[in-house]
């Protein structure tokens, strides 16, 4: 299961980078293998204003649709067009080429609430027991 | 982790575990969901051959004289006309005409039956069977005894050839009896994929052997629960507590190609009352106009009014978008479009006819490599 060390955590599997005031969002390693074959994602408008821990997108696999939620609040600057035609990139590489969005970060002490990599790995490790 | 210790498990669990298959609770047991993942499985069932772990399914031998037994009553397949070496789908009904269960009936002799019938429903199924039999048929539930392998897709007949180093020579919704493994064992020429395909019964003391055996053909994978499920969709066949239960009739399933009218069975007044006064509900297919897939349950809205609800629904990997289908209570032909709805999603999907995926193997006499492979 990878972790990577420069990202931080949402219990419901998000991962957000932070990237100077903006952060790149998506969804981690665990949530991908879980869901399985992804087959189709609804992004969030450019322009919309995300809410932490609200619904922002919801990502499909052949058997069921699943919410996501977004790790931080902020204004939606980018999404990644390339997951219309092919949602597989999230299971190939969901840290990489399979990231959902960029937002503009609103509210920078809401990092607090997220789990640093050591804390997500503990917690993953909690599940699967 | 959910606890599983409640279910059954195949005698192939720790092969499924050791292949690295996700496991799942499916009609009261533990089954593998899928190995490398359901698009990859679904696609080299297509192509190839995919091995399915069928075991959880139950299975009766019922002997009988027809002249003196109610047998006959209990299904709607026509028993007495079934020749022998052949088999058929069909159902076990209600008074009302709901479908207790769908099954295969095989007729094995002149006095001898065997019938195949869902993994969830085997108990109640026995139950429903003895309590209606007279003395004059014997049932035996041999669900524990006997294993069932499923091996679909169009290399499935060469598979088979190289295994039992005969030509198998079966048409559809026929079987015989080979020799593997020192074991005599039945192969019908069945399955629920829509390709050319077999499924092996076998005891379960020599299902392990035989898993192994088919696995080691290069051409052979294992495929889960997953797939099975989208292969068996594309191709509109019904899935028993899903599409089709006690409070669903053939008729409103469009399964009525599958009812023999000139047989007297359990139902068949209901049926027929149903059939004058108009049926309340029908099934119909539907695809989605782009990848984003109908689930169970979403409404169908057609006209702008909620007339019924999907029953299944998933992506099709053959085709590319969603699929699925369900019960609506007024006419909605084929050619219309309807919108599949949940919430905040809105689906728009056309109504056609099944099945979905019209390439399948299935009614082919033989894979295209059949001298070659």
């Amino acid at each position: 299961m990878l972790i990577p060390d420069n990202l931080l955590y949402t219990k419901d599997h998000e991962w957000a980078k932070i990237e100077g005031d903006n952060a790149r969002l998506g969804i981690t390693d665990f949530a991908q293998s879980s869901l399985g074959d992804i087959t189709f994602i609804d992004l969030p408008k450019i322009g919309a204003n995300v809410k932490q821990s609200d619904l922002y997108a919801t990502v499909e696999s052949v058997k069921a649709a699943s919410d996501v939620y977004a790790p931080l609040s902020g204004e939606v600057l980018k999404v990644n067009d390339e997951l219309v035609n092919h949602p597989e990139l999230v299971n190939k590489s969901p840290y990489e080429s399979g990231w959902f969005s960029i937002i503009k970060i609103s509210d920078a002490t809401e990092k607090n609430k997220l789990m640093t990599p050591a804390q997500y790995k503990g917690y993953v490790e909690g599940l699967s027991k | 982790m959910e606890d599983n210790t409640a279910l059954a498990a195949t005698p192939l669990i720790d092969k499924h575990k050791n292949l690295g298959a996700k496991l799942a609770p499916f009609g009261g047991w533990l089954m593998p969901i899928q190995y490398s993942g359901i698009i990859e499985e679904h696609n080299w069932t297509r192509t190839n051959a995919g091995l399915f772990d069928i075991c959880h399914m139950g299975e009766f031998t019922i002997e009988a004289d027809l002249s003196k037994s109610n047998l006959d009553d209990l299904v709607t397949v026509n028993l007495k006309s079934l020749p022998e070496g052949t088999c058929r789908y069909g159902f076990m009904l209600n008074e009302q005409g709901g479908i207790i269960d769908d099954l295969i009936v095989y007729r094995i002799s002149q006095f001898q039956w065997m019938v195949v019938v869902n993994a969830a429903t085997t108990n109640s199924d026995e139950e429903h069977m003895r309590k209606y039999l007279n003395g004059a048929t014997r049932l035996e539930n041999i669900s524990t005894f006997l294993g069932k392998l499923d091996l679909q897709g169009p290399e499935s007949g060469n598979v088979l050839r190289r295994l039992v180093n005969e030509d198998i020579q079966l048409k559809y919704y026929t079987f015989g009896y080979f020799t593997l493994l020192g074991e005599k064992i039945i192969i019908s020429r069945t399955g629920y994929t829509g390709e050319l395909g077999y499924e092996l019964y076998m005891p379960n003391k020599n299902i392990l052997q035989l898993w192994d055996r088919v696995l080691a053909d290069k051409l052979v994978k294992p495929v889960g629960l997953g797939a099975r499920d989208t292969l068996r969709l594309e191709i509109g066949y019904s899935l028993y507590g899903q599409d089709i239960d006690q409070n669903t009739s053939p008729l409103e399933a469009g399964l009525e190609y599958f009812i023999d009218w000139d047989k007297e069975f359990i139902g068949k007044a209901a049926l027929k009352k149903e059939k004058q006064e108009g049926l309340p509900r029908r099934m119909i297919c539907f695809v989605s106009g782009s990848r984003r897939s109908p689930r169970h349950n979403y409404h169908i809205v057609h006209q702008g009014e909620d007339v019924g609800s999907v029953t299944s629904g998933s992506f099709s990997p053959s085709l590319g978008v969603g699929i699925g289908m369900g019960y609506v209570s007024r006419e909605v032909k084929v050619g219309e479009l309807v919108d599949l709805v949940e919430g905040l999603v809105s689906i728009n999907a056309k109504v056609v006819n099944k099945p979905f995926y019209k390439n399948g193997s299935v009614k082919c006499e033989r894979a295209k490599n059949a001298y070659t492979g």
